[in-house]
């Protein structure tokens, strides 16, 4: 019995045999890397297929093909998938394949946690997609749930429930990045010689512990609001529907951090490497991580400016909000210096880094103006704030993970990606998503509230091209399919152990494909192989 | 075609790509252009940057890396930089807020109610003296709704005053109000959360039920402004729009008067009706 239960996985041997002991039963770090990965990848299509369905409602004006509450149902799943279900899984798989690698650690700190971790989230969105068939239908009051509308749906118990699954499963990897950060680094690898994309996750982590009992709080308030009588945001019944929007964005702010920070850490370190020069001012780097990650604390009510809050309180969140921007904009000028001086080639990795840089900072340019709240006074609630977040949300953290998705794949695969069809893939998604994305800011201008399923005709053009972007993007993301199962099953070209000439850092010391158990004994640490050794600078 | 920072739109246009100047004594307008205008140049400044870099730093043309990856001189003038133009925006943005925030002064109170998916409206007070009973429900005019319906097969294009198209932005009955009188709203929710919206008069106020929300404006030209909801508040939020119809003083005056008389002749007959009490029942 004491033998099984300290050593019940072959660690010195292959992956087991058996699919169902494989994946399902696995605890090794890059399998469940993996699972992560391809969950991502299956909720991005889901949640894709639900904004292909609103871009074509907005097509043109008049109610083409779908009800108003079927609409506010897919505006709402849309949200809950890609957030929930796409980016932050697809940061969690990268961090579950490459934090060990890059700190020379041989698996997570939990491993049995970390597959309870993951194969909760399947469970999680079977429950929310469910409710889309049931007979009330979905929830529709948006992803920020507020109250009392949202306690109008019929989904509320289903949708909380997977709620809650989610945060549990978010809480125990984050425990689990922070056990394995702290505490498996080989010796010799200092936290100030970790790589960014570390940092910015043992960072991420404590974001994602420090909130998401929040949001679970407030879920759970509704919940009870909903079937036990009580009345925290019942305004008859005392209670306060504003104290719901602040508990959210409590949680809502620092969340729309956890899905940046990572993307921060993964470009931090494919700029560099296809540079062929080190990071430009690493330390600095980590500390606009770090005080960002702060800051992400004191901002939530520029969510609420419009709710009537007292002056003093819109000018301190305008304040605070309006700081990030000095930390976020050290990481711009950061990266840009990075490359300055540098010896730069542009393969797929790198072309998405540098979209990601340019049109992140458009999603920050339009943070900073937002902030401003006398004007957020038009902005908010318009199409505005909808460009905005998608600038850096996909632009910012999906083009992120595609970039860390073509910068790995050859360690997690051993091929070699198609660089002609990742370059079509880079192409057509960059030049569609502006056509998506950039009309918005014109739509909410000129004053096209969000969630809305049909407009008067004078926003007709630019919804048109809006959508029509839309969908060359959604048809681009095939391409995306393509080029990874290309590369995993059919490619024949063999990827080197560094599979990119100026790439740094021990994740490129070990085999293509990276074995099934890697540092079993730590690695020695050599300053001068790791991307960010010489911290002397 | 309307480009960047021409004319005045007060309610959208086809193609319109910015934000209405507004058409009240309050509009961060001006406040909008300044920030988008710090974005454009310092979005050219470091985009621009970038491009010498992608250009020169190539290793196609055969640049070698230089070593270098620090500058403390460098940090600190591009910390200190933005603070001081965040500084200057923070400024121009107090000054705006506070403006907006005083409702203090008003000549005229209008309380807004609203509700899953219409808005309710009454008269409180106008210069200085109750209003007596003025008030009514306004939602989304008929020939929209039906327009709107699904496959309706009707046009949205055919719905127009005067030649503009108002497809889901007109109201059956709009609210009057005087230009050149400084306006108290009083804004609350009747059972969801809404949020009142017309973008000439430059801000939106959400309708919280349990809520007194206050906002003002003073409206300088006669006009009709239109908006819509901007909360989400269930399946026809996008179905309850907004109209102002902002008339002179003299004629927003005989308006008053002629729906509190109605408001009077209503009541007188409602009493009417009720004064002979129906006989007790049981
Ligand atoms: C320079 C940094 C940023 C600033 C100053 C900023 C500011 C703001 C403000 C003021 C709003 C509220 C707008 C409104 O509803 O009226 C907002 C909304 C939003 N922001 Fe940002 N933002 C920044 C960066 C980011 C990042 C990095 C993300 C995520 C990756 C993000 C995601 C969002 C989202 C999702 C919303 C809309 C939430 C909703 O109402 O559904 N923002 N931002
Ligand atoms: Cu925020
Ligand atoms: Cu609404």
């Amino acid at each position: 019995m004491a033998h099984a239960a300290t050593h019940d996985h072959d660690d010195h041997h292959g992956a087991p045999k058996g699919f169902f002991q494989r994946w399902v039963m696995s605890t090794n770090h890059k399998d469940i890397g993996t699972l992560y990965l391809i969950f991502s990848l299956t909720m991005f299509f889901i949640g894709g297929a639900f904004a292909m369905v609103i871009r074509a409602e907005l097509f043109k004006p008049g109610m083409q093909l779908v009800q108003p509450y079927f609409f506010n149902e897919m505006t709402t799943m849309h949200a809950l998938v890609m957030i929930f279900g796409a980016i932050m899984p697809a940061f969690v798989g990268l961090a579950n394949w490459m934090v060990p690698l890059m700190v020379g650690a041989p698996d997570m700190a939990l491993p049995r946690m970390n597959n309870l971790s993951f194969w909760i989230l399947p469970f999680a969105f079977f429950m929310l997609l469910s409710t889309l068939f049931m007979p009330g239908g979905g929830p529709a009051g948006g992803w920020t749930m507020y109250p009392p509308l949202s306690l109008q749906g019929e989904s509320v118990a289903y949708v909380i429930f997977a709620i809650h699954l989610m945060g549990i499963s978010s809480i125990m990897g984050a425990i689990n990045i922070i056990a394995t950060i702290l505490n498996m680094r080989a010796p010799g690898m200092d936290l100030l010689k970790m790589p960014v994309f570390v940092w910015s996750w043992l960072i991420t982590a404590f974001l994602l512990i420090a909130v998401m009992p929040v949001l679970a709080g407030a879920v759970t308030m509704l919940l009870t609001d909903k079937y036990f009588h009580t009345n925290f945001f019942n305004a008859a019944g005392g209670g306060d529907p504003v104290l719901f929007q602040h508990i959210f964005w409590f949680f809502g702010h620092p969340e729309v951090y956890i899905m940046i920070l990572p993307a921060f850490g993964i470009i931090s370190e494919i700029i560099p490497t296809f540079a062929r020069k080190p990071i430009f001012g690493y330390r600095a780097m980590v500390f606009a991580i770090a005080s960002i990650a702060f800051l992400s604390f004191i901002v939530w009510a520029h969510h609420m400016f419009a709710v009537g809050l007292p002056m003093g309180a819109e000018i301190f969140f305008m304040y605070a909000t309006m700081l990030i921007a000095v930390p976020t904009g050290v990481k711009v000028f950061n990266w840009v210096s990075t490359m300055w001086g540098g010896s730069m080639t542009f393969e797929t990795p790198m072309l998405f880094s540098i979209a990601f840089v340019i049109l992140f900072t458009i999603g920050g340019f339009s943070g900073l103006m937002l902030a401003l709240a006398p004007a957020d006074f038009q902005y908010h609630d318009t199409y505005f704030v909808v460009a905005h977040f998608h600038y850096v949300l996909v632009t910012g953290a999906a083009f992120s993970i595609m970039a860390a998705a073509y910068y790995w794949i050859p360690k997690w695969s051993g091929h070699m990606y198609s660089e002609t069809w990742g370059k079509i893939h880079f192409w057509s998604s960059v030049i569609s998503v502006n056509v998506l994305f950039f009309p918005q800011h014109f739509l909410g201008l000129a004053g096209m509230p969000r969630r809305i399923p049909d407009y008067n005709v004078a926003f007709a053009n630019f919804n048109m091209i809006s959508s029509i972007g839309g969908f060359w993007f959604g048809a681009s993301q095939l391409i995306f399919l393509g080029v990874i199962i290309h590369c995993v099953f059919f490619s024949k070209k063999k990827a080197a152990d560094r599979s990119w000439e100026g790439a740094k850092g021990l994740e490129w010391t070990v085999p293509s494909p990276a074995p099934f158990h890697t540092f079993d004994v730590p690695p020695v640490i050599h300053d001068d192989e790791l991307a960010h050794g010489n911290t002397d600078h | 075609m309307a480009l960047f920072g021409g004319e005045a739109w007060a309610n959208p246009v086809a193609n319109q790509m910015n934000m209405t100047k507004g058409v009240s004594e309050w509009s961060p307008y001006a406040m909008h252009m300044v920030a988008l205008w710090v974005c454009v140049v310092i979005g050219v400044l470091v985009f621009g940057a970038m491009f010498i870099a992608m250009f020169r730093f190539r290793k196609s043309r055969g640049a070698v890396a230089e070593k270098w990856a620090h500058s403390t001189k460098l940090e600190v003038v591009w910390t200190v930089v933005p603070v001081i133009i965040l500084i200057f925006l923070a400024n121009l943005a107090t000054g705006g807020l506070t403006t907006f925030a005083d409702t203090t002064g008003a000549d005229m109170t209008i309380k807004v109610t609203g509700y899953q998916w219409k808005w309710r409206y009454d008269y409180v007070d106008y210069k200085g003296k109750g209003v007596d009973k003025v008030g009514f429900v306004s939602k989304l005019e008929e020939s929209s709704d039906r327009t709107r319906q699904l496959k309706s097969n009707l046009d949205p294009e055919k719905i127009q005053v005067e030649g503009y198209n108002t497809y889901l932005l007109d109201v059956d009955k709009p609210l009057v109000v005087p230009v050149g009188v400084k306006i108290r709203f009083i804004i609350v929710g009747g059972d969801v959360i809404h949020s009142w919206w017309v973008p000439a008069l430059g801000w939106k106020m959400d309708a919280i039920p349990g809520i007194a929300n206050a906002a003002w404006t003073n409206i300088k030209e006669p006009g009709v402004y239109r908006g819509q909801c901007a909360e989400l508040c269930g399946q026809d939020h996008g179905f309850m729009p907004i109209v102002v119809k902002a008339v002179p003083k003299a004629e927003f005056e005989q308006w008053l008067a002629t729906q509190e008389d109605e408001a009077k002749i209503q009541k007188a007959a409602q009493t009417a009706q009720n004064a002979p009490a129906p006989a007790p029942q049981g």
